[in-house]
């Protein structure tokens, strides 16, 4: 399986899911954002840190830069595309994805190891994980706070397009849980041919034992099979 | 223009001072010029006043590659690798402006490190703010977390320890020290010597503006009700350039294309310049007209200035421009030959065909003041009250106002606003002992840790200065690392004061007699004086820290209970130390007497025995026991692990306040799993180690005899309550 991470300047946990991808058998490819051509890949993954400083706002001005257009067209054939944090934000940037992400509730950046439950387990990012698993993952991010409008949560609802919300360690979701303030407290989506998925936490950040602990494998082996 | 008395004092140089200068210049010199010597000769960047006392020291030893006089601390971790590291004041800045202070001081830090080749892996930071309180400290705090968070969260560098303190000795003049270590190949570290005639001198990363101009001579100076019109003088920092400045330098660190390095950190161009001119024996002229501008008409004096961010100076190999230009240019990074090296010894400035300032390197280096400031000792004082004659207070209530209090609450509302993930080897994070962070791509690890004892340094520096560096030693210990180096950042008030100036020749005294002891050198560090206002000096304040190595990480150790139904066993004696003690301070407000004594001896032995009982797998978690004494120390373990323990009343000890609060040296907690108990027990006893069994740990309560029963979810409830109702 093939994949590409796209490097934009301030990109920053680039790095850390080559490394995870690599892990796990991916054949990777780092790709400059002034390319203007994508390595023909399996999986695309825009990853976290702050793509151009987060001036503007964030994952604006990355959703402008030459390679977006090649991911645009490479996600409209189908291509897996996963945008994790940035990346998120990225994706929702250039329209591949609907909604947005706001200031977290608490107009604070936020690191911790949250707990997320996985709504949807058919798809081809979640297929190795068990329906309404929870998940101990880490977030960190500073516009972490989805919001839609009325008629896009319908859809995502009525299309099953969740890919997780926020928990707690019992899979209860309610307020408390919500360490952000996003809308239901969805914590990742997926576009409607669910081949693009948008998430705040860091699967890769869940791979490794001694560090955290291996919540994230499974979303890198669903893509594998 | 004429050179006025008027003019001298502004550019904080004394009559004696100007008049050396104009000896050394065998002329007056010019307004650029005076602005060199003064960017030069301030106390920031000329340690006038602490060089003689620093020089006494403790630099060397096997584990050290460079010691202090770089940009940073080199030290060899085993293998190919090398950690890099040092900390930094950014005091004055950070109370004036609390988030570009706090920011510029995370970007300053990082690049002495990464100049020297280095990928930084960890930030940390101490921090100290006045009374909670007064009126400023919310707004301060508030300011700084956000600045040490918005810069190190965007170059995606973990902030992975810290410590964060509250006296009202602050309330007007804030601490705010980062540290930055990085990690790199051994045979690729860069230096800032220049070395060879007619090399390209470039100019890389930001443009120059007007930010920050005489930034260290604001640091060199006491506050004054007139310190908020200093705000301009505060540098303002892009942590997206300086990410793109790291990789750009890193990438061209690759190849053998730089010959020296040195970032523009205090006085900007003018001190990276001569550093460079001055390691080498060499001159360095510098057209002033191809420095990249971010405003206009900017003149020559602010041009040399200027303290802008993220800019660095490469001196070049021959023929590498175009390659390194490549690099800049991919990074959408300035990247202008601004100079060569010259034969002259002089530092050259030219603008508009002209030479607008000339002079001797030695003059601005090795010829700037050294004083040796008249220091008196300190005159100490034993505590004045009866311990018998205070209100009795119950052990719960004491812990309860010791676990609630602004000094001793948990830190996640400050922690969880830092990135402590990225990079993926964060191993153990904030509020252990000590961080580590595994070395990528191997299966060896570091230990971080930054400790500070202000309450003791004021009541007695020598001890205090000892008990810093042993603590800090501690701190690595616990979670198995041999502790390997130090860096210090030595933050006092006014040094032409003698009892200040006596405070910090005694401080460093006891720093130098620990560090010598236990082998552990100080590889890099920063003086900051002046930390006052009015007249009012802060407490002496040095803080350390360290670096330890874990060479095999397995399992990592933590402060945190494992299981229950283990044993658990002191380490070290206790005698019941109060003086100083934060259960006086918080419960009676007194802040009487001598700190606990240190005993170097004691030190090293249970340390390094403890170290022996972790590398043989005997232990299953361990805490240093420091501020607050044994039964703090216990509950920090339960906290954080939702396990309690049963303590039995000691055998010898009558007094309980003392026994559980006092805050004796060289002691450590550690839980062992019952069977190993026979192992751990005939070898702390090989050692001749003081060890007293003093219960096992439970579910759920942490209990003593008789005297204290309280459950784990309260005590986290307690201690985690102030920053989120503060």
């Amino acid at each position: 399986m093939k994949s590409s991470v796209i490097v934009f300047p301030g990109s920053n946990c680039d790095r850390d899911i080559a490394v995870a991808l690599e892990k796990m058998q991916f054949k990777n490819q780092m790709v400059w954002h002034k390319e203007t051509k994508l390595p023909k890949s399996d999986l695309i993954v825009v990853p976290g840190g702050f793509s151009y400083g987060d001036y503007l706002r964030s994952g604006a001005i990355a959703g402008k830069s030459l390679i977006i257009d090649e991911v645009i067209k490479a996600a409209k054939s189908g291509c897996l595309i996963l945008g994790i944090c940035n990346g998120f934000q990225i994706l929702t940037e250039t329209g591949l994805l609907k909604g947005t992400l706001l200031r977290n509730k608490n107009l604070k950046f936020i690191n911790k190891d949250v707990f997320i439950k996985v709504i949807n387990n058919e798809t081809r990012f979640s297929k190795k994980y068990k329906k309404d698993q929870i998940l101990k993952i880490n977030i960190a991010h500073n516009e972490g706070n989805f919001f839609t409008d009325h008629n896009h949560l319908n859809e995502l609802k009525d299309k099953n397009l969740i890919a997780f919300k926020y928990s707690d360690e019992k899979g209860n979701v309610s307020e408390n849980s919500n360490p952000n303030g996003s809308l239901e407290n969805i914590a990742g989506i997926y576009n409607a041919n669910k081949n693009i998925l948008g998430m705040m936490p860091h699967p890769e950040r869940m791979v490794d034992e001694i560090i955290s602990n291996k919540d994230g494998i499974n979303l890198f082996s669903s893509l594998l099979n | 223009m004429i050179i006025t008395d008027q003019i001298v004092e502004k550019h904080g140089l004394s009559k004696e001072e100007f008049k050396n200068i104009k000896k050394l210049l065998k002329r007056d010199p010019n307004l650029l010029e005076l602005g060199v010597f003064s960017a030069m000769w301030n106390e920031h960047c000329s340690y006038k006043s602490s060089r003689l006392h620093l020089k006494n020291l403790p630099t060397k030893g096997k584990q050290v590659i460079q010691g202090p006089g770089e940009n940073a601390g080199v030290i060899d971790i085993g293998d190919d690798d090398a950690i890099v590291f040092k900390i930094e004041s950014h005091n004055h800045p950070s109370y004036i402006e609390p988030y570009q202070g706090a920011a510029t001081g995370v970007g300053g830090i990082l690049r002495d490190v990464f100049t020297m080749g280095a990928r930084p892996i960890a930030l940390l930071n101490s921090i100290h703010f006045g009374s909670p309180k007064h009126s400023k400290t919310k707004s301060l705090l508030n300011g700084v977390v956000s600045g040490i968070g918005g810069y190190g969260n965007c170059i995606g560098i973990p902030t992975v320890a810290g410590e964060t303190k509250f006296n009202e000795t602050y309330n007007e003049n804030i601490l705010v020290n980062a540290m930055a270590v990085g990690h790199a190949k051994k045979d690729k570290i860069f230096y800032s010597k220049a070395k060879g005639l007619n090399k390209s001198v470039v100019y890389v990363g930001s443009k120059t503006g007007r930010d920050g101009i005489h930034g260290a001579s604001m640091a060199s100076a006491e506050f004054d009700e007139n310190s908020e019109s200093k705000k301009p003088t505060v540098q303002v920092g892009d942590p997206f350039t300086e990410k793109l400045l790291m990789e750009a330098c890193l990438e061209l660190m690759k190849d053998n294309s730089i010959i020296s390095i040195q970032d523009m950190g205090a006085a900007g161009l003018t001190s990276s310049s001569v550093e460079m001119a001055s390691k080498g024996g060499l001159g360095i002229e510098l057209e002033l007209d191809k420095v990249p501008c971010r405003e206009e008409n900017m003149s020559p004096y602010e041009m040399m200035l200027s303290e802008s961010q993220e800019r660095m100076l490469i001196i070049l190999e021959d023929g590498k421009e175009q390659n390194a230009k490549k690099i800049f240019d991919k990074w959408d990074l300035d990247f202008v030959v601004i100079g060569k090296t010259t034969n002259t010894n002089n530092l050259t400035l030219k603008y508009e065909n002209q030479i607008v300032g000339e002079i001797p390197v030695e003059a601005l280096a090795s010829k700037a003041p050294i004083y040796d400031r008249k220091w008196i000792k300190k005159k100490t004082k034993k505590s004045s009250f009866n311990f018998k004659k205070l209100k009795k207070i119950k052990i719960e209530d004491a812990l309860i106002k010791i676990l609630s209090s602004p000094n001793h609450s948990s830190k996640n509302w400050i922690t969880d606003q830092y990135d402590q993930s990225v990079m993926c080897d964060t191993v153990l994070k904030s509020g252990s002992d000590a961080a580590i962070i595994r070395i990528h791509n191997k299966d060896k690890a570091i230990a971080v840790s930054v400790d500070s004892s202000a309450n003791y340094c004021k009541s007695h520096p020598i001890t205090g200065g000892k008990q810093i560096v042993c603590e800090n030693w501690r701190n690595l210990i616990t979670v198995g690392a041999k502790p390997l180096a130090i860096t210090n950042c030595l933050n006092f008030g006014n040094p032409e004061n003698q009892e200040i100036m006596g405070e910090f020749a005694e401080c460093l005294q006891g720093i130098k007699e620990a560090c010598e002891f236990l082998n552990y050198p100080v590889v890099s560090g920063n003086v900051s004086f002046y930390n006052g206002t009015n007249k009012k000096n802060i407490y002496p304040t040095p803080v350390i820290g360290g670096v330890g190595l874990i060479k095999k990480l397995s399992k990592p150790l933590s402060h945190h209970f494992k299981k229950d139904k283990s044993s658990l066993i002191l380490i070290g004696k206790t005698f019941g130390h109060l003086d100083q003690s934060c259960f006086l301070k918080e419960n009676y407000s007194i802040n009487e007497g001598l700190p606990p004594e240190v005993n170097l001896l004691n030190e090293k032995n249970n340390g390094e025995s403890l170290l022996k009982l972790i590398n043989k797998n005997l232990i299953l978690s361990s805490h240093d026991i420091s501020n607050g004494g044994l039964i703090t120390a216990l509950s920090e373990m339960s906290i954080s692990s939702g396990i309690g323990a049963k303590i039995l009343k000691p055998k010898k000890l009558t007094n309980l306040i003392e026994y559980f609060f006092g805050e004796d040296q060289a002691r450590y907690i550690v839980e062992v799993e019952d069977n190993s108990i026979g192992k751990v027990e005939k070898i702390l006893k090989e050692n001749n180690i003081f060890f007293e069994n003093i219960g096992f740990t439970q579910n759920e309560f942490l209990e003593i005899e008789g005297e204290l029963k309280i459950s784990t979810k309260d005590l986290f409830k307690i201690n985690n309550e102030w920053y989120n109702n503060y």
